[in-house]
């Protein structure tokens, strides 16, 4: 049900360009739209992580995966334990570039009478492999944004078709990004604890994106499009001089279309876990809380149970058992014992 | 209850999730979910902390009396925590349930069930969320996980922040750190708000407000308990081990889990404690006032945390110590690395923590000026300043169980092996994805080892409990060594149910058996009073001679 | 709250990622201006018209020429017959580049503008280069 809400959204977001593109509301599609969906991503963007910036953080609470800095002969590890900013950096580094945690996971099986934690690293590469096809994709697409074409947009467009496989030569990150959305697609249904945790907000972007992918190779491998008009319309937009050039086809407003409805959606979605990544208290904090004291901004005095509270309520056990005693059995403090 | 468990039935566990999505199933029967759950918080340790709403209640009962607008308390109160707590705001936000997390929980692989998957424990919480605080919670409802907070809804919430040990395992996994620890705490301490929680953390925690220590031992207790011990010492070595209680002047100020004081087997561990500071002549004090290292206010709210933390400074400086050494404890050291500093003002009439034995200067610890037992020991053993014999530890096979908050809240990981090394000759490790970082909970951390909470917490335990097997199937390992003292209390019966015939036992146990103490009678058993059956080490249990020093120097370079 | 400045300037990145290709297109003079393409011999005898209607050569010359290519060369089918009983020969050089002599004002126009490098030229020689014999 869930996964069927997510699929109808999409083919409702996919039918209303398609159609409505062709009843010449080009302007619509074509320009109104596309700023609009950019002003919210920006702006929604920053928003979402100033609000989280302005929030305190009280403790500070890494997860520690690796020995501590402690004595000088103990062996410690930097990236799992940092302990201070440029170690964090580090660690904080190669969990966005490498996805350094999801890199340990494991799989969990009950085996000969006991649990075993197998090593498995389907989700880790599928991940990788998803990430990077698409920022791949969205670095080419430069390409359609700007003119002249910048030189890394040309030479990722030569590694990328290395292969020189058809005509339009067949780029291999549209085929690792299809395979990386459709694994983590398949994953999501045919893992049955998957499914029963998957909400419609979890098949929604993964449509969304196996939509757009597919526009977009349709219009480059199958069904052409004037890529000209293409850039004309992406370059007048980037230029604030937008133009809605004839004839580049309802198949190509329903990718502009969908991509714009991605990027406003994500401020408000899951997706914003590209921003929080960055803001993990667990991650991008150093483990010396012992060493350097952290301090908490909203900190406020409690009610705490004081020796002298402690003593009078306990001061003739304490007496028989020998203890020392700040005052004397009726309560009077003692003399030498006053500046303690 | 305990009599109808079986380890082959609880081993059959059913991974299936129900047909009915998560958020449609029925809530949850207390009645016939008994031994899964905790009984709810006495009326008087309600009232002596000052909580709200005190009266007598119990979970199975279908009135849990709670005031008229505690929906409303709940929602002021989490919106409260969403504006104090950056993370609890990004833990709500960015999860993609992309499931890693899933197969990481010990109480998810012992109990099938899938709100045990630490993403869905989260989503319990999330969901509130989204219908409280999100523009789409509020429009799409249900089909982006959004839904109202329901009287069913808070026995879930109840239920299940209350399986969770706030382990944190999952969060080493977590793409983005979400921390469960995290949110556990704050949904605890928001269900408090109205009243609801479990006696197993509030009387502790009223308890250690009170007596200065969890089980309630009043100040003579602890001196009784600790005069005993000490003459057991003198009984086994012959030796009088020196230590004093509140004494004014001390350069240390001791503290321990108080189950040390009286559980078993935490008792050994203590009995090591008293004899290497013994031995090492170090000038340090016992508090009656501050006679409890652990701190279940972790498990109860961030206010009571530091309630009870604040002890342990207001005592130091009541003595005048120059510094704090810790013993054997698990969420008592995560309360004191990741929050004592934070939560007291600034230390500043200690030192920084300087070893009397050895002169190392504990650099890490300069803020809080509190040393771990097993740093300080570690410290003692490198610079070769205690005399040990591990062959007096060859009867005991020993694995060692890394505790979660050490581990994972600390990077507390060598120091102990260090210790165990230097004291036992048959070490083995358990399977690599078991232990260090990657340690599995003893199933009844966070205030759940209690009696009627005895399913759960054994099913918690199985995969503890099979890496614990394997190694005792092969190579033979008969003791569970652990710095925890609720893995000390707890750990025992997870250990008969799981690994019949494994013992649990403390690092400074291991220490206190190999210890040669200066002017000891020959000793012919351990600490547990057990004779050492090979006639071998005998001979070489003999005097203390140069022999041990060349191997004592061996294991410095190893 | 304390790490602000980190945050900023982590957003600061953000935002000048997300607008680079604004910031670009504004720096660089000739933004915006589409291919103007010339057909430099326009009125050759008996070819008024191209092989296929000019606004379907955009899109589909590419899949064109690489079914002549292969046609003349795996099949020896040299000659293409339109709809309108017209006939051409299946060359690029011959046909194609009859009318379109000036390779710089209509076929790299458009590749330039779209960064593509179509590897014709690997093989064909450039007609004016030929003409000025500097080839």
């Amino acid at each position: 049900m869930r996964l069927g809400f997510a699929l109808i959204a999409v083919l409702v977001l996919i039918a209303i360009p398609y159609f409505g593109a062709g009843m010449g509301l080009g302007m619509l599609f074509g320009v109104i739209i596309p700023y609009l969906a950019l002003a919210i991503f920006i702006l929604g963007f920053v928003v979402k992580v100033m609000g989280w910036a302005s929030l305190p953080v009280p403790f500070r609470i890494t997860t520690t995966t690796g020995q501590a800095k402690s004595l000088p002969w103990v062996k410690r590890d930097p990236l799992e334990s940092p302990y201070n900013g440029w170690e964090t950096f580090w660690r904080m580094f190669t969990e966005i570039v490498f996805f350094r945690s999801l890199f340990r996971n494991t799989k969990a099986e009950l085996k000969e009478g006991r649990v075993v934690q197998g090593s498995t690293k389907f989700l880790w590469a599928a991940g990788l492999v998803f990430h990077y096809s698409f920022l791949v994709i969205i670095l080419r697409h430069v390409n359609y944004f700007v003119t002249p074409t910048p030189e890394f947009v040309t030479w990722l467009q030569f590694v990328d078709g290395f292969f020189q496989i058809g005509l339009p030569i067949l780029y291999l990150t549209d085929i690792f990004f299809v395979l990386g959305v459709g694994y983590l697609f398949l994953r999501r249904v045919g893992i049955s604890q998957m499914r029963y945790l998957s909400l419609a907000s979890d098949y929604f972007p993964l449509f969304l994106l196996l939509a757009i992918g597919l526009t977009g190779m349709g219009m480059r491998y199958l069904w052409k499009v004037d890529i000209v008009g293409v850039k004309e319309l992406a370059v007048g937009l980037f230029s604030f001089n937008p133009v809605v050039p004839a004839g580049v086809g309802p198949l190509f407003f329903t990718h502009l279309f969908l991509v714009s409805f991605l990027i406003a959606y994500f401020p408000f979605s899951k997706l914003m876990h590209m921003g929080g990544a960055f803001l993990t208290p667990t991650r991008n904090m150093p483990n010396n809380t012992r060493a350097e004291r952290h301090v908490n901004p909203w900190d406020y005095d409690v009610k705490v149970h004081t020796y002298e509270e402690y003593e009078d309520e306990f001061r003739p056990v304490m007496k028989a058992a020998g203890l020392p005693l700040d005052r004397d059995p009726d309560g009077a403090a003692k003399p030498e014992d006053a500046n303690g | 209850m305990a009599e109808k468990l079986k380890p082959d039935a609880l081993f059959n566990v059913d991974y299936s999730p129900p047909k009915k999505g998560w958020m449609d199933t029925t809530a949850i029967d207390f009645n016939a979910t008994k031994g899964n759950w905790n009984f709810a918080a006495t009326p008087e340790s309600m009232e002596y902390l000052d909580m709200p709403n005190v009266r007598k209640w119990q979970p199975y009962e279908d009135d849990w009396k709670l005031p008229n607008d505690w929906q409303r308390i709940l929602f002021e109160g989490f919106k409260k925590r969403l504006k104090k707590f950056r993370s609890l705001k990004v833990f709500m936000d960015i999860c993609v349930r992309c499931g890693a997390c899933a197969d990481k929980c010990h109480f998810y692989i012992g109990s099938g069930d899938p709100k045990n998957m630490p993403v869905l424990r989260a989503e319990l919480m999330r969901s509130i969320y989204r219908n409280d605080y999100t523009l789409f919670g509020k429009v799409f409802g249900k089909m982006v996980g959004g839904r109202k907070m329901t009287m069913d809804v808070l026995k879930e919430w109840f239920y299940y922040f209350y399986q969770c040990t706030e382990c944190r395992r999952c969060s080493v996994f977590c793409p983005y750190g979400i921390d469960t620890a995290e949110i556990t705490m704050i949904a605890r301490e928001l269900m408090w708000e109205i009243g609801v929680g479990i006696d197993w953390i509030n009387t502790p925690a009223a308890n250690c407000f009170r007596t200065g220590n969890h089980l309630g031992i009043q100040p003579h207790g602890v001196v009784d308990s600790i005069e005993f011990a000490a003459d057991e010492v003198e009984e086994i070595t012959g030796i009088m081990p020196e230590y004093s209680f509140n004494r004014k002047g001390a350069e240390v100020l001791f503290i321990a889990p108080s189950a040390d004081y009286f559980a078993s087997p935490h008792y050994y561990t203590l009995l090591g404690y008293l004899m290497l500071f013994h031995e090492i002549g170090l000038d340090y004090t016992w508090s009656t006032y501050a006679s409890e290292g652990g701190n279940f206010g972790l498990f109860h709210s961030h206010e009571m945390m530091k309630r009870l933390n604040a002890k342990m400074y207001m005592e130091a400086e009541r003595l005048g110590v120059k510094w704090i050494l810790g013993g054997e404890c698990g969420h008592m050291w995560r309360v004191i690395h990741q929050y004592m500093a934070t939560l007291q003002k600034p230390a500043n009439f200690l030192e920084v923590p300087k070893s009397p034995i050895t002169g190392t200067v504990f650099e890490h610890a300069k803020s809080t000026k509190m040393v771990h037992v097993a740093e300080f020991t570690a410290d003692l053993i490198q610079h070769n300043k205690i005399k040990l014999d591990p062959a007096r530890n060859d009867h005991w096979v020993p694995t060692y169980h890394d505790s979660c908050n050490p581990a994972r809240g600390m990077g507390l990981l060598e120091e102990p092996r260090q210790v165990i090394h230097a004291c036992c000759n048959n070490f083995h490790e358990m399977p690599e994805n078991t232990i260090r970082e990657q340690t599995f909970c003893c199933g009844s951390g966070a205030g759940l080892g209690t009696e009627e909470n005895l399913e759960m917490r054994m099913r918690g335990g199985l995969p503890r409990g099979s890496a614990v097997k394997y190694v005792k199937d092969k190579f033979g390992a008969n003791i569970l060594l652990c710095m925890c003292a609720i893995d000390k209390a707890t750990l025992p019966a997870v250990m008969d149910f799981w690994a019949p015939g494994t013992e649990v036992g403390g690092v400074h146990e291991m220490v206190g058996n190999a210890l040669i103490m200066t002017g000891e009678k020959h000793r012919d058993t351990d600490l547990r009073g057990e004779e050492y059956p090979i006639v071998d080490s005998q001979a070489h249990l003999a005097p203390p001679q140069e022999e041990e020093a060349v191997a004592q120097e061996d294991q410095a370079d190893a | 709250m304390r790490d602000m400045p980190k945050i900023l300037l982590g957003l600061l990145i953000f935002v000048l990622l997300a607008l680079f290709p604004v910031i670009y297109n504004a720096v660089t003079a000739d933004a915006g201006t589409p291919p103007d393409l010339v057909i430099e011999t326009q009125n050759v005898p008996g070819k008024s018209d191209c092989v296929i209607p000019g606004e379907e050569m955009r899109t589909k010359h590419m899949d064109m020429l690489m079914e002549w290519r292969n046609d003349v060369v795996r099949l020896d089918d040299r000659y293409y017959h339109d709809d309108h009983g017209r006939t051409f020969e299946k060359s690029l050089t011959n046909t194609c580049l009859d009318c379109h002599s000036n390779k710089d004002t209509f076929c790299d126009r458009c590749h330039t503008y779209m960064e593509v490098d179509p590897y014709c030229w690997d093989c064909h020689v450039i007609p004016q280069e030929l003409e000025g014999g500097t080839r």
